[in-house]
């Protein structure tokens, strides 16, 4: 077949991830080019605070969802006790539950007046602050330890099954065998499960504002929306970008590391748990309750007794988060296909820069990214006001928080519309065009066929990602558009704990599909 | 429709690999190009479909009492789906969402639905596969999947047929089956069809000519029979069948003198003395008590019918022999040998064994 190095296709998909340079030049442009009153004003108030929080929270974080994830995964992939084939897959669960729902739902909970606090101080036990450095990171790691436990567990049944049998074999026992072989094999898989741990405890932006332990993220959006300095903002994500940096290049680097060995048969005998076999039931059983029961729980509880919230409102915040999220899937997903194809069909130079680029705003946090693409929005499109008296409507409209989104998302539809276009074998594509089936009859009835599938899966992605994002669509919605997600944000913000817990149990349930749908996957391929 | 190749070349990255290519493929022929991978097979079938570009020469086509048609050469590069040229894919490209019947009928898009649904029908059932037609890809074997790709190829009644080492992802049992049944369908639907392999096996099994592609270039375009028994040099000669070379020297006129004694060659022409290369085809030796040339059984296969003894002379020179089951003789005993050559075969010394 033909094929250009260039053309009219690469050139496409270079110019539609152009706005996804735009933060990351604002961002290094503020870092390289500091106002220094404004910097040492930083210094002295905002950034060592700032700064020693998140790395505390960094810390806390990682290493309770290195530790959680990693023993569960061991558990689940190695040994043999009570239920292990139901917690297999029911420790995913948690991933439906964005870290700000978790808040929602414990700090009502462990609160001073709360049901539970109440009840315990009754009988003179005093619970632990939850609003306090512990709490976050406690809630964050029971957010995200089903990261780590995903790689993990892969991890183990691929190679480490074996690599165990093979050490038994040598007479080591099993506890050595463990440490020995299938640890160390698994120990890259578990960096890169961190790494992205990481990255999302840094990017978030509901958890903290929820307990109102103060990051990078929640600084940014105070100084926008609390000081209304847009520079002081995007001074402040300059330096957050300093620590995306690090964590990218950390996660290149493990990745790097990581090699697959396929190691036929995964039946690999299970190590005996003996007695201890309860205990890990328990140990299992604990942390789904804690981690999916007992919030959901105790949403359901209170939102059974907010109902009659369920009026014209609410499903306003509803319908304008369905349409939100549906515009920016169709959007997402059509730039994706075209960088997709692109890369396919006219390999080259542009088309891997375009990758490149486009598929870079999932790693930079939301809150980075919104004032990132504001910022210099608002300049270009001051500026041609005033000059060219050309008015981009761009701001104040849903057009750039649809860019937006758009930036953060296009990676996450990338992945399966690519491996979806995959499926269309070459030879496919040379077969119709002997048959006489080309352009659009060939467009129609091999490449839609075969892509479908990955389209959608791309799409239900990107759109329940849009339902649960929090800052971009705090920081950029139109005056007045609430979804789901924010209405939480807002309601948290005042103090109304109880009234939050229907939009943040919708949102458990929009975000359980997409759990399902891998779980489901999951078990197919096994 | 016959296929002619004059002074083809092919390659990749702008690399020939394989140059001065001539065939032809008449009307209703099975043609095969054998050889081993890499050879630059692949690069001229997909030269030859219109997929890849012609590094020199033409390839066209001629309808009965019609003019050559230029299907690739200088400037010439026509669309693969003008070129009248079906194929059948090593990995058969079934589209995964369509049954047996919609892949048959996936390229009769011209023909009214009720006629190309009954054509494609008609297509399974030639191939074997009438009752499959609800199937999907998935739910096929290697084989079924196979006939599938050959119906759908044939379905739109193309006037040659590309086969693509068809056989390459099936069971070693099933080929030569599979080959018969693929030559049958193909002398049915009376289509012409050059295709590929390394096996020499489905040659045989398949091709009504053959050639074999080796170190660039397309050695010998020959029957099954002529490659066998008149190999154009020692390349086709050491790559179709068994046999080993000996050293011979020419005695003057037609008589040669080799470590089994005399023979004749077919022709003059070698000066006497000149050094040669004698092919010896394990049929050429035959095993006889009376003779007095005796060998050493080095090494034996049993084939059933017979053993292939592979035989040490005195003179330390190799050589294989069939010989009928029932003389069974075991490694180190010595045998009594002839030569019983039908078809000498020569060539001027400098060959490596």
């Amino acid at each position: 077949m033909r094929r250009g190095r260039f053309g009219g296709l690469s050139l496409l998909a270079l110019a539609l991830c152009l706005p996804s340079a735009v933060p990351l030049v604002a961002a290094l442009a503020a870092l390289f080019n500091p106002d220094p009153e404004m910097l040492g004003h930083l210094w002295q108030h905002t950034l060592p605070r700032v700064g020693a929080n998140t790395f505390w929270l960094l810390l806390g974080v990682g290493l309770g969802t290195v530790l959680l994830g990693t023993a569960l995964a061991a558990l689940i992939a190695l040994t043999d006790f009570p239920g292990r084939r139901f917690f297999r897959w029911a420790l995913v669960l948690p991933l439906a539950l964005p870290g700000y729902v978790f808040a929602v739902a414990f700090i009502g909970l462990f609160d001073y007046s709360g049901t539970f606090a109440s009840l315990l101080r009754e009988h003179g036990l005093l619970l632990p602050e939850i609003r306090s450095r512990g709490g976050v990171i406690a809630v964050m790691t029971l957010a995200l330890f089903p990261y780590v436990y995903l790689v993990a567990s892969d991890a183990f049944a691929s190679q480490g099954a074996r690599a165990l049998e093979a050490a038994r074999a040598l007479g080591m026992s099993p506890q050595r065998a463990f440490l020995r072989a299938a640890l160390p094999l698994a120990r890259p898989f578990i960096a890169g499960g961190v790494l992205l741990v990481l990255m999302e405890t840094l990017a978030d932006f509901g958890t903290v504002a929820a307990f109102n332990y103060d990051t990078f993220t929640s600084a940014i959006y105070s100084a926008w929306f609390a000081m209304f300095s847009t520079d002081t903002a995007l001074q402040i994500a300059a330096v957050m970008l300093l620590a995306v940096i690090a964590l990218v290049l950390l996660e290149a680097h493990s990745r790097r590391r990581q090699s697959f060995v396929q190691l036929g048969a995964v039946n690999a005998a299970r190590l005996p748990m003996g007695r201890w076999r309860w205990a890990a039931t328990a140990f299992c059983a604990l942390l789904l309750g804690l981690a999916f029961v007992l919030p959901v729980a105790r949403l359901g509880w209170i939102a059974a007794a907010h109902l009659h919230e369920l009026d014209a409102r609410y499903f306003e915040f509803v319908g304008n988060g369905l349409l939100l999220s549906g515009m920016a899937a169709a959007l997402t997903v059509a730039a994706a296909l075209v960088l997709a194809l692109a890369a396919r069909e006219q390999p080259g130079l542009l088309s891997t820069l375009a990758l490149r680029i486009g598929t870079v705003g999932y790693g930079l946090p939301g809150a980075l990214l919104a004032i990132g693409l504001y910022v210099p929005v608002i300049r270009a499109s001051g500026w041609l006001l005033d000059r060219l008296q050309i008015d981009m409507a761009l701001t104040g409209g849903l057009g750039l928080l649809l860019i937006a989104y758009g930036v953060r998302f296009t990676a996450v539809a990338h992945a399966p519309v690519s491996s979806a276009l995959l499926r269309v074998r070459e030879s496919h594509l040379e077969a119709a065009q002997l048959l006489g089936v080309t352009g659009l009859r060939r467009l129609r009835q091999v490449h839609w066929p075969l892509l479908r599938g990955g389209l959608a899966t791309a799409a239900l992605l990107v759109f329940v990602d849009v339902m649960k994002e929090m800052p971009i669509t705090l920081m950029m919605r139109p005056f007045g558009w609430n979804t789901l997600a924010t209405r939480v944000f807002e309601l948290t913000n005042e103090g109304e704990w109880r009234r939050a817990a229907l939009p943040a149990l919708s949102i458990v349930a929009v975000g359980l599909i997409p759990v399902l749908l891998l779980t489901r996957r999951a078990r197919d391929a096994a | 429709m016959r296929l002619e190749l004059i002074d083809c070349a092919v390659g990749y990255d702008g690399r020939a690999v394989l140059a001065g290519v001539n065939l032809a493929v008449e009307a209703g022929e099975i043609g095969c190009l054998l050889g081993p991978s890499g050879a630059g097979k692949t690069s001229l079938l997909r030269a030859i479909a219109g997929f890849a570009p012609l590094y020199a020469g033409r390839i066209q086509s001629l309808a009965a009492d019609a003019e050559p048609h230029v299907l690739s050469g200088p400037g010439v590069q026509l669309p693969p789906e003008r070129r009248d040229i079906g194929m059948v894919f090593q990995d058969h490209a079934l589209l995964p969402h369509l049954t047996a019947l919609g892949n048959v009928m996936f390229g009769l898009f011209r023909l009214p639905r009720r006629e190309a649904e009954a054509r494609a029908r008609r297509m399974l059932a030639l191939v074997g596969l009438a009752g499959f037609e609800p199937r999907y890809p998935h739910e096929l074997s290697g084989g079924q999947q196979q006939r599938v790709a050959l119906a759908r190829a044939l379905a739109p009644r193309p006037a040659l047929v590309l086969l693509d080492e068809p056989f390459s992802s099936l069971d070693p049992d099933l080929r030569e089956r599979l080959a018969l049944d693929v030559r049958a369908a193909l002398k049915a639907e009376g289509v012409g069809a050059l295709l590929i392999t390394h096996s020499q096996v489905e040659a045989f099994a398949m091709a009504d000519r053959i050639g074999v592609v080796a170190e660039g270039a397309l050695q010998q375009w020959d029957s099954a029979y002529a490659l066998y028994h008149q190999p154009a040099n020692a390349i086709v000669a050491r790559f179709i069948g068994e046999g080993v070379f000996v050293d011979a020297t020419s005695l003057g006129g037609q008589r040669l003198q080799t470590p089994l004694g005399e023979a004749r060659t077919p022709r003059n022409g070698h000066a006497p003395g000149q050094r040669l290369q004698l092919l010896l085809r394990p049929d050429d030796v035959v095993h006889d008590d009376a003779s007095p040339m005796q060998a050493e059984v080095i090494a034996r296969a049993f084939r059933g019918a017979d053993f292939l003894y592979t035989l040490r002379l005195d003179s330390g020179e190799r050589l294989l022999s069939l010989v009928p089951s029932h003389h069974d003789h075991a490694i180190g005993q010595r045998i009594g040998i002839r030569l019983d050559l039908e078809h000498v075969v020569v060539f001027e010394a400098g060959i490596r064994n």
